[in-house]
């Protein structure tokens, strides 16, 4: 496993926008995990040779932040809030349907790889719950018909174009 | 009330995060006038004069921040932006960052002169893709033309700014567990002292701002300290978003003048709450501000001190509001179970504390609680609240506490009957307008 040679290229100037090389620990792992999916033992050990620090520096890194992956998950990893503000718009109903709908329970993977299902603490977009993040696109003011058509959609590798909150009026 | 718009003082049509639309409402003006005819103790005085204060939950006074960095020191000075914004119920930084980001990048500028930042960084939550893809675009945009990475006007100060992509953490919103996730470490908060202004990032003495207070600072820069320190209150300045969250009818982020009266607050710009429904309790500023009744707020306003005289806390300024029909056990639960996950394990009676507060709860939630729980539950957060590092113990505290007392009829009903008299369940509003 290696760099591209594009990434090269950018850790290069990265290196100059910090006085120590450890603090490239985040950004390297983000670059992977953006390509690969996941952060394996291969790449921690291809991190930890780059920046010349000790392996456990960087394992320590992969396991503490919530974001980083181990192990290859599905395709699309749906991840519902189920914080406070989500919860009282719903968001337990979002997941109940998630399940019946893909068969699976929090935490599975669908046979064909394609969906995790995950749970995870507020997103910063409590006034538009329930909501969930695929990927880094949020998917806000959830309910069931909303949830099949997303669903639908990413089958189809259609993932939908981010734009700035709009918040909803209520009766 | 009108309210004075300082940070969302444009209109929401799409294009407000471009260099180009900045520019036409006035941007980056402080730049090109201000500084060349202002010392760097002069933006300080400013700031200082305008009694801003730190707009991310603890409410310090941002001038006087700057001014404890050590006066004779060969060691660079940092600034960091804190745009980790992890407490549930808040979203408005969210706003700045992917709507108004060179109000923001001008103020870090404005900053990093005033206290003689060698490098800035902007720390963006991992989970805001959308805000990091739109900050550094206007990053980009701000060195290309010259703001970044050239000397300043009339001046030989360099301004650079690096955004640094966070990774999921709440307790990395503390400044030293920040600091520490910047350098490539886990997030774990620090002690203090010594505190970031003498000893922070990479052991340099460094400031870390609110996204909110820093995009505050331009205003205050072209119009004066004096200017902002007349909107608001005497002892709490300027305006403060709010986003506004649970059962009402118009969430979202509103900017308000401090010293705004919070039930005007809640029915005029919030809506009221929907379906018709009665006003249970409000969170006043985020999950980890304890909870407030209706008779509470009655004529409390939206200020620093009468939040806290009302016996909460204005914190982030994230406003949770919840009706009637809704399970407080229920809601406390799922603040206790953030609280366990979030905590960072270095303190004993955070680490298990919160996950003792938590089973309590949930086994009082699900039918199985006893009426010593009650009492077992508040002698827990005494061992906790203040006996920790960093603040994530006692904010998990504010809301056991809170609920108990507060709500402490409903804890015993569900103990009583052996379950949720609203069977767990929320009263789901979804009905659009
Ligand atoms: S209080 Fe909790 S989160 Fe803070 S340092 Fe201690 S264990 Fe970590
Ligand atoms: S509570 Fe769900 S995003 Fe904040």
């Amino acid at each position: 496993m290696d760099f591209t040679d594009a990434e090269k290229k950018e850790i290069a100037y990265l290196r100059t926008r910090y006085p120590e090389a450890r603090s490239l620990t985040l950004p390297l792992m983000w670059m992977i995990q953006k390509r690969e999916g996941f952060v394996s033992d291969e790449a921690v050990d291809l991190i930890a040779a780059e920046l010349d620090i000790p392996k456990i520096w960087v394992e320590e890194v992969r396991s503490w932040y919530s974001m980083f992956t181990e192990k290859k998950e599905g395709k699309y990893v749906l991840e519902v809030c189920s914080n406070i503000s989500c919860a009282m718009l719903g968001s337990q109903d979002v997941i109940d349907h998630i399940c019946k709908t893909l068969k699976i329970k929090i935490g599975e993977t669908t046979p064909d790889g394609m969906f995790t299902l995950k749970t995870v603490e507020c997103l910063g977009s409590c006034g538009t719950g329930p909501m969930m993040q695929v990927g880094d696109r949020y998917y806000e003011l959830l309910d069931e018909k909303k949830v099949d058509q997303i669903l639908e959609d990413l089958r189809n590798g259609k993932e939908h174009e981010q734009k700035p909150q709009e918040w909803p009026e209520y009766k | 009330m009108s309210h004075k718009k300082i940070l969302l003082n444009f209109e929401r049509n799409g294009t407000s995060h471009t260099l180009e639309s900045y520019l036409k409402r006035g941007g980056y003006q402080t730049i090109a006038e201000k500084i060349p005819a202002l010392s760097p103790a002069e933006v300080l005085e400013e700031v200082k004069k305008s009694a801003i204060r730190g707009r991310g939950g603890a409410g310090f006074p941002a001038g006087i921040k700057w001014s404890f960095l050590p006066k004779d020191n060969d060691k660079p000075v940092y600034l960091i932006c804190n745009g980790d914004e992890g407490e549930p119920g808040t979203f408005k930084d969210r706003v700045i960052l992917e709507e108004n980001p060179h109000m923001l990048i001008e103020g870090m500028i404005l900053a990093s002169y005033a206290i003689r930042a060698k490098h800035a960084y902007i720390y963006i939550r991992g989970e805001y893709g959308f805000a990091l893809e739109r900050v550094k675009a206007a990053v980009k945009e701000a060195y290309e033309t010259g703001y970044l990475g050239k000397p300043l006007k009339g001046t030989d100060f360099v301004c650079e700014i690096t955004v640094h992509k966070g990774a999921g953490a709440y307790v990395v919103g503390d400044e030293t567990g920040l600091m520490n996730s910047i350098e490539g470490k886990k997030g774990q908060t620090r002690n203090k002292p010594p505190f970031p202004a003498i000893e922070g990032l990479y052991k340099c003495p460094t400031i870390i701002n609110n996204v909110e207070t820093l995009a505050s600072v331009p205003w205050i820069i072209a119009n004066g300290g004096d200017a902002y320190h007349k909107i608001g209150t005497e002892k709490s300045s300027g305006t403060k978003l709010l986003s506004v969250s649970g059962h009402v009818r118009k969430p979202g982020v509103y900017e308000v003048e401090l010293g705004y009266s919070f039930m005007d607050f809640l029915n005029n710009e919030a809506g009221g709450i929907i379906d018709g429904k009665k006003l249970k309790a409000v969170i006043p500023g985020g999950s980890s501000t304890p909870v407030l009744k209706p008779e509470d707020i009655k004529d409390m306003t939206i200020d620093y001190e009468s939040i806290t005289a009302a016996g909460s806390s204005l914190g982030s300024g994230a406003v949770i509001v919840i009706a009637e029909g809704t399970c407080m056990v229920k809601l406390l639960e799922i603040l206790t179970h953030f609280y366990q996950h979030e905590s960072c394990g270095q303190c004993t009676p955070c680490r298990e504390g919160t996950g003792w507060l938590h089973r309590i709860v949930r086994r009082i939630e699900e039918g199985n609680g006893k009426m010593e729980d009650l009492d077992l539950l508040t002698s827990i957060t005494k061992h906790i609240a203040f006996h920790t590092i960093c603040p994530l113990g006692d904010a998990a505290c504010g809301p056991v506490d809170s609920f108990v007392k507060k709500f402490r009829k409903e804890f015993e009903e569900h103990i009583k009957q052996g379950g949720c008299p609203y069977s767990g369940k929320f009263v789901r509003f979804q009905e659009k307008v």
